[in-house]
């Protein structure tokens, strides 16, 4: 999808396209060595250079510990809480993972984003049971440690909220960070019972249709999942990035369904009802339910749209001076794999292939990068993803012509950054 | 046959480590052997599984869950007139005097441009659901039936849908129209009957 139509400057290097990015394939073949410079963010002294022996090599360090943490230096990479109704219900909201603070496509999983509509249950696994009903031959009830006892598949794969990009939707692009924007979403490597193995050994009536699956959570939050969206790849999870789920993540077992909007992977799951038709409880019918332009409510939109954003640089970031930098960003699709992100520099007039690091997971974060020299000049930078099924993401006033004004869930639309003269980096709608 | 099974066999399978994954199993093929007499316990190993059948008096003490056609709502009423008096204690300090205006979402209004309960949602059934699980919000679930009722016809009567001196119960509540009914549909991901 990459079209590169903008005529070379002649006093431009070769390979480079309009808006100052390296074509990735001219990167290849003549392999410039090119010295990349990140955001700075701890600067050397000079002084600490004239150092021979500094103070922590005159002592032994601090010893081992059993549960390790960042670095003291490294505390200000956290996720950033937003209360939904201030100071009335606390324990109602979000905290946003800083996607512009870390590098990769693993999300540590403290710093995994939450959203919660009644707190995290601080559940004894001991008391906590998962129960299957419905339209099953026989109903089942199931202790965590029952779980515990069957094969444990692994998965990495996104999860991100129907609603992330939030403030987006609002008419003036507001001026935020990446992670504040878009840090309703994360990445960590799955590991649970496969749900239609546990479906079916209560064993599947003819008649069922749909999951009805219940947290046991204040709010018990409640959501109706396709049964055959299910039985593709559903998964009780019991394990996040090799260790059992965290509390504000689901603890004791969550369900996770690849590339489905978040809400559906009912954290603390405690039952499954097996039904022919769906709940429509009030978080699929007021709440997730997208306000089309029409004025038509449309419910049940479940797979996250192809979608991409930059991480580096983004929002609030100050490039230091002109030069060489990497451009680097994430890419995903609810529907499969990332085929392409191409990154425009100009203004969206020309587009290049940006670089997506291996491997490109099936409904996973990718990461893509692309080199760029900003020469000092006001320009905007974006980019847009493009998935295996062929689906392309939307530009923000394409995504807007489909939806009311007050729509918010399901914003994939391109992100775009402004770089100004002195090099802030701001959201940009225009 | 009534099996509490689960309560009583929970024991036996708590545990870490070997010695519990062996005694658990021995456990579940001793069981296996037993008569299927009254009152004996009597759970069936299925392919490879772990889960315990579980009585339908459990499973009906845990399906909370109201359809739009009624199916779950409890016995028991509750009258407009009622709910005022129990929205001012239970739910005015959080959704404001008559459902407007308060620190959480406005739960009345006239047109579904502010969305609201009354103005927004598709099925009156979902509010009793809603309710029920989650409200109010400091103690979920502590609300008896008819006082959700109440609440329920209230919030209806509010906003213009039921007259003030409605009441509402299992048979009534499931043929409330709410008026913003017709602009929900479902996306082509859904399966079944709309």
């Amino acid at each position: 999808m990459a079209t590169t139509t903008s005529k070379r400057r002649r006093d431009q290097p070769v390979g480079l396209v309009a808006g100052g990015l390296i074509d990735r394939r001219t990167v290849l073949r003549r392999a410039l060595a090119l010295p990349f410079l990140a955001p700075l963010t701890h600067a050397a002294s000079a002084e600490s250079v004239n150092a021979e022996r500094p103070a922590w090599m005159r002592a032994p360090g601090v010893p081992m510990s059993a549960y390790g943490r960042p670095s003291a230096y490294e505390a200000d990479v956290v996720r950033a809480v937003a209360q939904e109704y201030r100071g009335i219900a606390p324990e109602a909201g979000v905290s946003l993972t800083p996607l512009h603070r870390l590098r990769g496509s693993i999300t540590p999983a403290g710093l995994h984003f939450e959203r919660h509509h009644s707190g995290v249950p601080q559940i004894d696994p001991g008391r906590h049971h998962l129960m299957i009903h419905g339209e099953v031959e026989r109903p089942l009830v199931f202790g965590v440690d029952a779980l515990l006892r069957y094969p444990v598949e692994t998965r990495i794969g996104f999860v991100e909220c129907a609603g992330n990009s939030f403030p987006n939707a609002a008419d003036r692009a507001p001026a935020k960070t990446c992670g504040a924007i878009h840090g309703l979403l994360s990445n960590s490597e799955w590991g649970g019972v496969s749900l239609r193995r546990l479906l079916d050994e209560a064993g599947l009536r003819k008649t069922a249709r749909w999951l009805i699956a219940e947290g046991a959570d204040a709010a018990a939050m409640v959501r109706s999942i396709p049964l055959s969206m299910a039985l593709d790849d559903g998964m009780v999870a019991l394990y996040q990035n090799g260790e059992r789920l965290r509390p504000e993540q689901g603890y004791p077992a969550r369900l996770w369904f690849p590339g489905l909007e978040g809400n559906l992977h009912i954290k603390w799951v405690r039952r499954i009802k097996v039904s022919e038709r769906p709940a429509h409880s009030r978080d699929e019918t007021s709440k997730y339910s997208d306000r089309l332009a029409d004025g038509s409510a449309l419910q049940f939109t479940l797979e996250m749209g192809v979608k991409s954003i930059i991480t580096m640089p983004s929002g609030q970031m100050q490039l230091p001076r002109p030069g060489w930098y990497e451009i680097e960003g994430l890419a995903w699709s609810g529907s499969g794999r990332v085929r392409a992100v191409d990154v425009s520099a100009d203004g969206g007039h020309s587009w290049v292939a940006a670089h997506l690091d291996d491997p490109a997971l099936d409904r996973a974060l990718t990461r893509f990068r692309i080199p760029w020299e900003w020469r000092g000049e006001p320009q905007v930078i974006e980019s847009r993803a493009v998935d295996e099924s062929g689906a392309v993401q939307p530009t923000r006033e394409h995504w807007k012509r489909r939806y009311a004004a007050g729509q918010i869930y399901h914003n994939n639309a391109i992100q775009r950054w402004r770089v100004d003269a002195q090099g802030r980096v701001e959201n940009h709608f225009g | 046959m009534r099996r509490d099974v689960w309560r009583i066999t929970l024991g036996s399978v708590r545990g870490t480590g070997h010695f519990a994954v062996a005694s658990a199993i021995a456990a579940t093929l001793l069981f296996a052997c037993v008569d299927s007499r009254e009152g004996a316990l009597q759970p069936e190993l299925h392919a490879e599984g772990w889960g315990i059948e579980v009585s339908p008096d459990r499973v009906a003490a845990w399906d909370t869950d109201i359809a739009p056609d009624g199916q779950g709502l409890p016995p028991g009423s509750g009258s407009a007139a009622q709910g005022a008096t129990l929205y001012v204690a239970q739910c005015q300090a959080c959704h404001g005097p008559g459902g407007r205006g308060g620190p959480a979402r406005s739960l009345v209004s006239a047109s579904s441009d502010t969305p609201t309960v009354t103005s927004f949602w598709p099925y009156a059934t979902t509010v009793f659901d809603y309710i029920r699980r989650a409200m109010p919000y400091p103690e979920p679930g502590s609300l008896s039936d008819d006082d959700t009722y109440a609440i329920v016809a209230y919030l209806l009567s509010e906003g213009g849908i039921l007259p003030s001196d409605a009441s509402v119960d299992a048979s009534t509540l499931p043929t409330v129209r709410m008026p913003n009914r017709d602009a929900f549909r479902w996306s082509d991901e859904a399966p079944g009957e709309r």
